[in-house]
Parts: structure tokens; sequence; C-alpha cells
């Protein structure tokens, strides 16, 4: 039996190769950063059935220079992630029509990040004033 | 045909990403940055008492469910689909370990949810 000796294609590190795939990789990265931050935040529940002090050993722990340094990547990646949501929205949205015409696809995106930054704006008076 | 299970994840992964692109870098920033280092927040923003009402609150409650659930479907679903850019050809054992780890968190918080009282 003669070996048919075709080349593939090497496909080890080849989303190195194009920084689109890059930006690809990054956002779903993105994703394990959000997988740990919902155990940071279950364990933080966790922490605060056991009761005061738990929960200020909890707190203790995120004044961590590694959690901090964690959280600053999470921030980093899960912001990126969101921008990418939003900007993929018009392709993934149901059929949004106004009078009968679509909606432009800037508008989704203006829209949903919009949504993001009054979100957040609104949270942070929240936790911080309220 | 059978029918596909699609449906479901997706749709637990579309309101996880819908969710997480609004709130997660804000949330992140506060609990994971400002409050921790004491900047832009007064020191008992996160303090036990103001904590614990809230999670005690049925509002509070179902806020902290819908986040933690959602971010775990949502994260799970890119991990479990992501395995293939990175080589690995996962099967149906992955899929049952991905989705089952976010139905597991998901149970835990509302066990949590019931133990902190109301």
């Amino acid at each position: 039996m003669a070996q048919v000796k075709t080349y593939v294609r090497p496909m080890g590190g080849w989303w190195r190769r194009n920084p689109y795939f890059v930006r690809y990789m990054i956002r779903e990265a993105s994703s394990v950063f959000l997988a740990i931050y919902s155990v940071i935040l279950l364990v933080g529940l966790w922490r605060l059935t056991q009761g005061a002090a738990a929960w200020e050993a909890w707190l203790g722990a995120l004044t961590n220079p590694i959690s901090i340094l964690f959280h600053w990547l999470a921030l980093l990646t899960v912001g990126y992630h969101a921008y990418t949501w939003w900007k993929v929205a018009p392709k993934t949205a149901p059929d949004l029509r106004i009078g009968g015409r679509p909606l432009p696809e800037c508008a989704i995106t203006a829209g949903g990040l919009l949504g993001t930054i009054g979100a957040s704006i609104l949270i942070y008076v929240i936790v911080r004033w309220l | 045909m059978k029918r596909s299970n699609e449906p479901i994840f997706w749709s637990l992964f579309g309101a996880g990403g819908v969710l997480s692109a609004l709130v997660a870098p804000i949330l992140i920033f506060i609990t994971g940055i400002i409050a921790p280092i004491g900047v832009w927040m007064p020191p008992d923003a996160l303090a036990y008492p103001r904590a614990l009402g809230f999670a005690q609150h049925w509002i509070g409650q179902l806020i902290i469910l819908a986040l933690i659930s959602l971010f775990l479907f949502h994260a799970v679903h890119r991990i479990y689909h992501g395995l293939h850019d990175i080589g690995v050809h996962a099967g149906t054992g992955a899929m049952v370990a991905a989705y089952g780890s976010a139905l597991l968190g998901t149970l835990i918080a509302a066990w949590l949810l019931i133990a902190v009282g109301f």
C-alpha cells in the first residue's frame, strides 16, 4: 500500500496569523473571565450567609493584588465583549422595523452601547448614593 | 428528526450575553476594583448590613440569581463551543459538564438565597 502524502496545513496557533482571529479569541476568552467572576460572586453570596466576619473576609480577599489584577483583565475582556456584542446585534436581533423600514444597523449598535453606558451610570449611582 | 436542544441553550446564552454586555463591566469595576481599592466609593458601600439587606430583598434576590445564572450559562456556552477553536473536539461529556456546571451554579445560588433569609 502506497502511503498518500497529502499536505495538511498545520492548525497550531491558527488564530495568531490574523488580527481578526486574535480579536475573535479575545472575545471568546472574555467568557472565561466572566465564568470566574460569576464564581467569585457565588462565593461572596455563600460567605454572606455565614455572617459578618465571613463577608468581611471575602471583601478582604478582593483587596489582594492578584484579585485586583484579575478584575482589571476581566474588565478589559468583558468590556470588549460588550462592545462586540452590540456590534453584531444588528445581525442577531430580530427584524426590527419602524414605519415599515428596517432600523438602521448603526442605530441598533448605538442603542445597545447607550444602554450599557446608561445602566453603568445607574448602577454606580445606586451603589454609591442609595 | 431529533429535536435540537440548541434553542434552549442559545436563549440562555443570548440572555446572558445581553445582561453581561449591559452590566458586567460596571459590576466588575465596582466589586473588583474601586470598592477594594477604596476610590470613588464610600468605605461602607459593600458593608455587611447593606449587602445582607440587598440579598434578603426579593428584588435583590432576583438580580443576584439572574446575574450568576445567566453569566454562567453564557460563559459555559462560549467555552464549550470555543473548545473546537483550541483543537479540543469535545463530545457529549463536555457538553454535559459545561451546561451541568452552569445549572449547578444556579441551584447553589438559589439555595444560598433561601439560606440567607427574607
